[in-house]
């Protein structure tokens, strides 16, 4: 288990969203772009890595309370979309990484923490 | 005692997806809900919210109903109505244009999320008049209100 801000600070993640506090634990993560897959499968210690990055994104995050949303490769979703991510609560962090470098820098450092 | 939420939800709206579910779930969060139900109900509520978006003719209406001991959802609708329930139900089954696959929609798993959600659900449609789906989330009782 890692505290959001460390992972933030390890992946130089850019957080959007200015609903910074990121005090939350990260355990695990899930990669998905099926937005009823991530629905059903989510949990709120794990970070959601995407490509998506119209609204809805929002709601489900929201809905399944995330600790924090990665937008890959990247995305950046229009203004209006951060705006209500904010407004929301819920934390969109961006990097030019693609989700498979995401992935695997985020599996290294969650499973170094627990050795 | 029980509280009524309703949200209208309009077809083709898809920016707006997502802005019902959302925001049930934090009125169920502000009235003392405890975070598993309220996340239950949001799945729930937010597969229904897509559903009317994408494939109700008119809209349709979403509704949580908070009792004690648990909270009553009811989605309605006005049409096309569903051919073969059967079929919606099958995991991985989805009429979904291209545009919306494009999205994330369409993962065909939609009303069995509001299935395994639910502790009890129901589901009528008839073509040209709607559908009609009721769903039951017991409360557990670890919550804050009562």
């Amino acid at each position: 288990m890692m505290r959001l801000t460390d992972v933030v600070a390890a992946l130089e993640l850019r957080p959007l969203t200015n609903n910074g506090e990121f005090e939350s634990d990260v355990i695990s993560a899930l990669v998905c772009d099926l937005l009823s897959v991530v629905l059903a499968k989510a949990q709120e210690s794990d970070l959601w890595i995407t490509i998506q990055r119209h609204q809805n994104i929002v709601a489900v995050a929201k809905v399944t309370s995330v600790a924090g949303v990665i937008l890959a490769d990247g995305v950046v979703p229009e203004q209006r979309v951060i705006d209500k991510a904010s407004q929301e609560g819920v934390i969109l962090l961006a990097t030019d990484k693609p989700a498979f470098a995401v992935c695997g820098l985020l599996f290294a450092l969650l499973n170094s923490e627990k050795g | 005692m029980s509280t009524e939420l309703i949200y209208d939800v309009h077809a083709g709206d898809v920016q707006q997806g997502g802005s019902a579910s959302a925001a049930l779930k934090s009125e169920l969060r502000k009235m003392g809900i405890c975070e598993e139900d309220a996340r239950r109900v949001g799945i729930i509520a937010f597969e229904a919210e897509m559903n009317l978006i994408l494939y109700s003719t008119n809209g349709g209406t979403l509704k949580a109903k908070v009792r004690p001991e648990a909270i009553d959802i009811t989605i309605e609708d006005t049409g096309p109505g569903i051919d073969d329930i059967d079929l919606a139900m099958t995991p991985g089954y989805s009429t979904a244009p291209e545009w919306a696959l494009n999205l994330g929609f369409g993962a065909g798993m939609g009303l069995v999320n509001m299935h395994r959600n639910s502790d009890w659900f129901e589901i009528h449609s008839h073509i040209g008049k709607g559908t009609l789906i009721r769903c039951r989330v017991d409360r557990r009782k670890n919550d804050e209100t009562d």
